[in-house]
């Protein structure tokens, strides 16, 4: 009988360092690891005695690529906590602020990240060779995205607007018409991104997944909303500790994630478009038909164009809001510290992201608890790579290696999130 | 120019959030200029294709916060001509330096289920504590416009145009009304170093030092300043150990506030 391993000592184009290992036993996959050797930074433990005021800029130093994330969860988790209720403009500030991310974080995915598997390049740099006009629509999409983060937030990563109960300073209204004609222009790139990645070649595979992802009676989730799965889930940020597990497992520094009596689920894009498609505004939703996307999309290689259709929306949205803003009265509603414990979820670009803080009477944190998207999906990732793997068992060791990486990078996978994770070996005895 | 000329570029990580070599993808004005002047030789965050050393020039991010770390930069460093540190946490130790002033073992206990499976050292520490650096680059993140100045200027061979002096001088150069003086805001902008174009001030909050402190900061004196503003110790010591917490002028800053 033959065998072999397929092993990736770095997985390339994602965001920490972590490796994958997968061990096969003639055509039957033995083993598969996904190590996160990223080293631990210990947040939870260092958040411990600081003040909530200081928790959206700490967290979000847990993650460059989405900054913002960390401090959407963090400041509604403490505004949860001390019973603050933000400005109806602030909230939409806030929105406006998470499209740019989205933007922005999806850009860098479907273009710099994924899109050199499908099309055969180590990189976007190597792909900007042949496709020059491509890779140029992405950096100005991009630089878009980044632009909202600024106007709002002063900087791309690690914007330093983000306050509990609103934003530091708020912007005039002509300062975000300013970014209209741009965004009028992004929201054209991304339908073409849509058409583009449509012509990509995707493998033949499907996956019974449970999906989970925040859901909003009116809105395409980013802040608010109740936590639902395809399987029955429906639930409040404050019962997420009841319904999930976090398992420490020896061969990574990133915690697993699964669904109490169930097992592996998936969040992110997959997740939020196979749940919630129906609150897409209609020109993401006929763009997301014109692609042939219906929900639920089962084959995760196809991630890359529901990213697409959520760029899409946030484009569109970044618009609405645009059009509809009035600052606020205050930029911030401000609360002294009580003895308090808050839960959030918010939907970071690849997925919910969970925080909990209990405060002291003072207002200092007391203990604080954060489960990122990826540490959420790796164990999906893992049960995706053995039923993959599996296909790949004829294929040449170099590319198999590499559909194995595209497969998880499907997950757009963060991995200084999940330590707060990727190195590929595929061993075949 | 043939490829073969170009200078091979390294980019390694560390213990860190990839913000700052993230800094590199978000130059999206420059990023295809400087691409083609020179070689990425090694960055997995951009690339799969990866070649093997020596380099010309290896940004570094992130600190040294395990065993395995520790003998990685070695040969970073064995392997580079030039090697330049960027960002808080490759030239200060970062946030996770705060573990530096408590008990390791009872924050891995806190974080993970199986302490046993995780190897950390006591410190998160900068690079330029073990081995020789050749510029620190200072911010969290760090200035993208900063990062091009100092890569143009390194393969240049001359010096790059990155000042050392505080913040408050970027806050009047913008026409800022000084916050800790009007507002009498808990500003740690006369300590810290400019780089960020004075952004939280002209967001109307004090600076919190995430480029570090400034060439020579008189830390006495802005904590005197904190008293009088009526801040407790606590709350000054909390400032100054924030995302810089292990440089040692903000370091013997936060201990004094210590002392009783």
């Amino acid at each position: 009988m033959t065998g072999r391993t397929i092993r990736v000592d770095t997985l390339a184009r994602v965001e920490g360092e972590g490796e994958l290992f997968i061990k096969m036993a003639g055509d039957r996959v033995a083993d598969v690891k996904l190590r996160i050797y990223e080293p631990p930074r210990l947040f939870e433990a260092f958040l411990r005695g600081r003040h909530f005021s200081e928790a959206p800029d700490i967290t979000a130093r847990i993650c460059g690529i989405c900054p913002i994330a960390y401090q959407m969860s963090a400041a509604h988790a403490i505004e949860r906590a001390l019973g603050i209720r933000v400005d109806p403009a602030v909230r939409l500030l806030r929105r406006l602020f998470y499209s740019g991310e989205w933007i922005e974080s999806h850009t860098l995915h479907i273009y710099m990240l994924h899109a050199p598997d499908f099309l055969g390049y180590p990189d976007a740099i190597a792909m900007a060779r042949d496709h020059r006009a491509v890779v140029e629509r992405a950096l100005r999409l991009k630089k878009i995205g980044n632009h909202i983060v600024t106007l709002l937030g002063g900087r791309e990563i690690h914007p330093i607007s983000t306050a509990v109960g609103g934003f530091y300073k708020t912007p005039a209204r002509s300062q975000l018409r300013e970014l209209s004609e741009d965004l009028k222009w992004a929201l054209d790139a991304s339908l073409e991104t849509v058409r583009w990645t449509c012509t990509l070649d995707f493998p033949d595979f499907e996956q019974d997944y449970e999906f989970v992802a925040l859901r909003h009676p009116d809105e395409y989730p980013f802040n608010e909303g109740r936590l639902v799965s395809n399987r029955g889930l429906d639930i409040d940020a404050a019962e997420y500790e009841d319904h999930f597990i976090e398992s420490h497992v020896k061969h990574s520094n990133a915690l697993h994630s699964v669904v109490r009596g169930r097992g592996s689920y998936l969040v992110g894009p997959l997740a939020r478009f196979s749940l919630n498609s129906d609150k897409l505004p209609e020109v993401a939703r006929q763009a997301a038909r014109d692609a042939r996307l219906h929900p639920p999309v089962k084959n995760p290689f196809r991630g890359i164009e529901v990213r697409a259709v959520e760029l899409v929306f946030a484009c569109a949205e970044a618009l609405r809001i645009i059009e509809a803003y009035e600052p606020p009265g205050v930029p911030r509603v401000e609360a002294p510290g009580r003895a308090s414990v808050g839960q959030a979820i918010t939907e970071a670009p690849r997925g919910i992201l969970y925080h909990r803080y209990a405060l002291s009477e003072k207002g200092l944190i007391l203990a604080a608890k954060i489960v990122a998207p990826t540490s959420q999906n790796l164990k999906r990732i893992e049960d995706d790579l053995r039923e993959y793997a599996a296909h790949l068992v004829a294929w040449p060791l170099d590319d198999a290696t590499w559909k194995c990486e595209q497969a998880v990078r499907n997950y757009d996978p963060c991995i200084s999130c999940a330590t707060h994770f990727l190195k590929l070996n595929i061993q075949r005895s | 120019m043939n490829s073969k000329a170009k200078p091979r570029v390294a980019v390694f990580k560390f213990a860190s959030c990839d913000g700052c070599q993230l800094s590199l993808l978000d130059a999206e004005d420059e990023l295809l200029a400087v691409t083609s002047a020179i070689q990425i030789a090694y960055f997995p965050e951009a690339s799969r294709a990866t070649r093997k050393g020596p380099y010309d020039l290896a940004l570094v991010e992130g600190s040294i916060t395990t065993h395995h770390d520790a003998q990685a930069i070695q040969e970073v460093r064995r392997q580079s001509k030039i090697l330049i540190t960027i960002g808080a946490c490759a030239t200060a130790g970062g946030i996770q330096a705060l573990r530096n002033w408590k008990d390791i073992d009872e924050f891995v206990r806190v974080v993970y289920a199986s302490p046993q499976f995780v190897s950390t050292l006591k410190l998160s520490t900068p690079i330029a504590e073990h081995v020789p650096v050749d510029f620190e680059l200072r911010g969290c993140p760090i200035n993208k416009y900063q990062l091009i100045e100092l890569i143009a200027a390194t393969l240049a061979g001359r010096k790059p145009n990155i000042p050392s002096y505080s913040v408050c001088l970027e806050c009047k150069r913008k026409s800022n009304v000084c916050i800790l003086v009007a507002r009498g805001a808990a500003c740690l902008g006369p300590a810290t170093q400019a780089g960020c174009g004075a952004l939280c001030p002209s967001f109307d909050r004090a600076c919190y030092g995430c480029f570090g402190p400034m060439e020579s900061p008189n830390t006495a004196s802005l904590i005197n300043q904190f008293r009088i503003l009526g801040q407790t110790n606590d709350r000054i010591s909390r400032a100054f150990r924030g995302f810089n917490a292990w440089a040692w002028q903000f370091r013997k800053a936060s201990e004094e506030c210590e002392r009783p």
